[in-house]
């Protein structure tokens, strides 16, 4: 009469080799892990596991609380080293061929008990295995969280074209918190610069609908209030057309074509010029000669 | 009671409003500012709210009143060094405040008001010669 963790415990070490060449045989992927690493995850979870199948049997117990946050570590770094979720859940369950073998040779003579046995392990490894599933899972989406965070950032650059213009390149769909980044962003980027003028550039927005278009109003009366003037450039002929069509009132704001008028617009408005050197200085010569 | 105070500069009225605006004070300024027009026939009044930074629907609206008396008075009134924060806030009460000109700081500001007055007096110029 013996439970798994002791056949465990006694055949420790030639499970272990059994699991280390079952698991060269299907999923080693020696270009991601090196061997000294792989046999120490080996040794550790083959450790906190028999320690915790002494005292129970049931995966969610308090006593397989160690070897749960072991497998979400495992999976953690084993994703950061480009493994897949999978053949990191390979990675326990390939365990299951060596200790069902020591198992067999062990509990020979009682088969109503091998059942058992091969039973509660088999249980608890595929649980395991889920749990590192899981775990590959959680980190994956804290990464999908940050880059979205990232992204949010990155997308809505505020620019000084010149001394007091500012422009906003908008690219890509704009929803509400998107809109409340970009308002923010530029409403302190006006006041940092102590700029007069702000140019909002749409042409890398695909869609304007009444949403956007709310947002896009929005933002510009906020800037008006703070004594900036906000000028809409990079209207493509397709969303003019769906503006009118949904009948979107945009009188009260100044809009332009392109982001290159909206500048020029702006240059005029600070009675400023843009003028040709080698013209100018012809021409002021000319009057010295004459 | 406290009050906001009000500053004379040659035709221009300056308040500065330096303290959280609470509706009683808000009133009261509103009273003193129209008085103060009145009584110096200003042409221009400038109220920069910079160090303003809770409004709420209420202020927002006596902002756009005493920017409707003065123009009854016939003098521009200017609001200058708002904080995002506010212009946000009233963006999304919907208080656009269309009635009032707006300038970064008080340096713009006087620079927009000077000359708006000068425009005016230029127009009643014109106006005079042609009669």
């Amino acid at each position: 009469m013996s439970s798994f963790h002791e056949v465990i415990r006694k055949n420790e070490s030639s499970i272990l080799a059994g699991w280390i060449a079952e698991m060269a045989s299907t999923t080693r992927r020696s270009d991601l892990m090196g061997d000294v690493e792989l046999k120490q995850q080996a040794t550790e979870f083959l450790r906190l596991f028999t320690d915790a199948a002494e005292s129970s049997t049931d995966p969610h117990s308090e006593a397989f609380f160690s070897t749960r946050e072991y497998m979400k570590e495992i999976a953690k770094s084993r994703m950061e080293q480009g493994f897949t979720p999978g053949e990191t859940a390979l990675f326990v369950l390939s365990l299951k061929q060596p200790v069902f073998n020591s198992l067999r040779d062990a509990l020979k003579s009682e088969p109503a008990k091998l059942v058992t046995e091969i039973w509660d392990v088999g249980n608890i490894l595929d649980r395991l295995a889920v749990q590192t599933v899981d775990g590959a899972t959680e980190f994956r989406d804290q990464v999908i969280v940050r880059q979205q965070e990232e992204m949010l950032e990155l997308s809505t650059p505020v620019v000084k074209l010149w001394d007091g213009v500012l422009a906003l390149p908008l690219i890509g769909t704009l929803d509400s918190a998107r809109t409340q980044v970009v308002m923010e962003s530029l409403l302190s980027a006006i006041v940092e610069t102590n700029s007069q003028i702000a140019i909002i550039d749409i042409t890398g927005v695909p869609t304007v609908d009444t949403l956007v278009a709310q947002h896009l109003i929005k933002t510009i009366t906020a800037a008006r209030l703070m004594g900036a003037d906000c000028y809409l450039s990079g209207i493509r002929p397709a969303i003019a057309q769906t503006i009118v069509h949904l009948g979107i009132d945009l009188v009260d704001i100044q809009t332009k074509a392109k982001l290159a008028d909206a500048f020029a617009l702006a240059q005029t408005r600070l009675g400023k010029t843009v003028v040709n050197v080698k013209s100018a200085a012809k021409s002021t010569s000319k009057h010295e000669d004459a | 009671m406290d009050r906001i105070p009000i500053l004379k500069m040659g035709d221009c009225l300056l308040v500065t409003i330096q303290v959280d605006m609470h509706d009683q004070l808000a009133v009261s300024l509103q009273e003193d500012l129209t008085a103060q027009i009145a009584k110096h026939a200003a042409r221009g009044v400038l109220i920069d709210i910079s160090s303003l930074e809770i409004v709420d629907s209420f202020i927002g609206r006596m902002l756009a009143n005493i920017a409707a008396m003065s123009r009854v008075l016939d003098a521009q009134t200017v609001l200058t060094g708002m904080q995002p924060a506010v212009a946000i806030t009233l963006v999304e009460l919907g208080m656009s405040l269309p009635g009032i000109r707006t300038a970064l700081n008080v340096e713009r500001g006087m620079e927009l008001l000077r000359g708006y007055i000068q425009k005016d007096d230029g127009l009643q110029e014109s106006d005079g010669s042609e009669e």
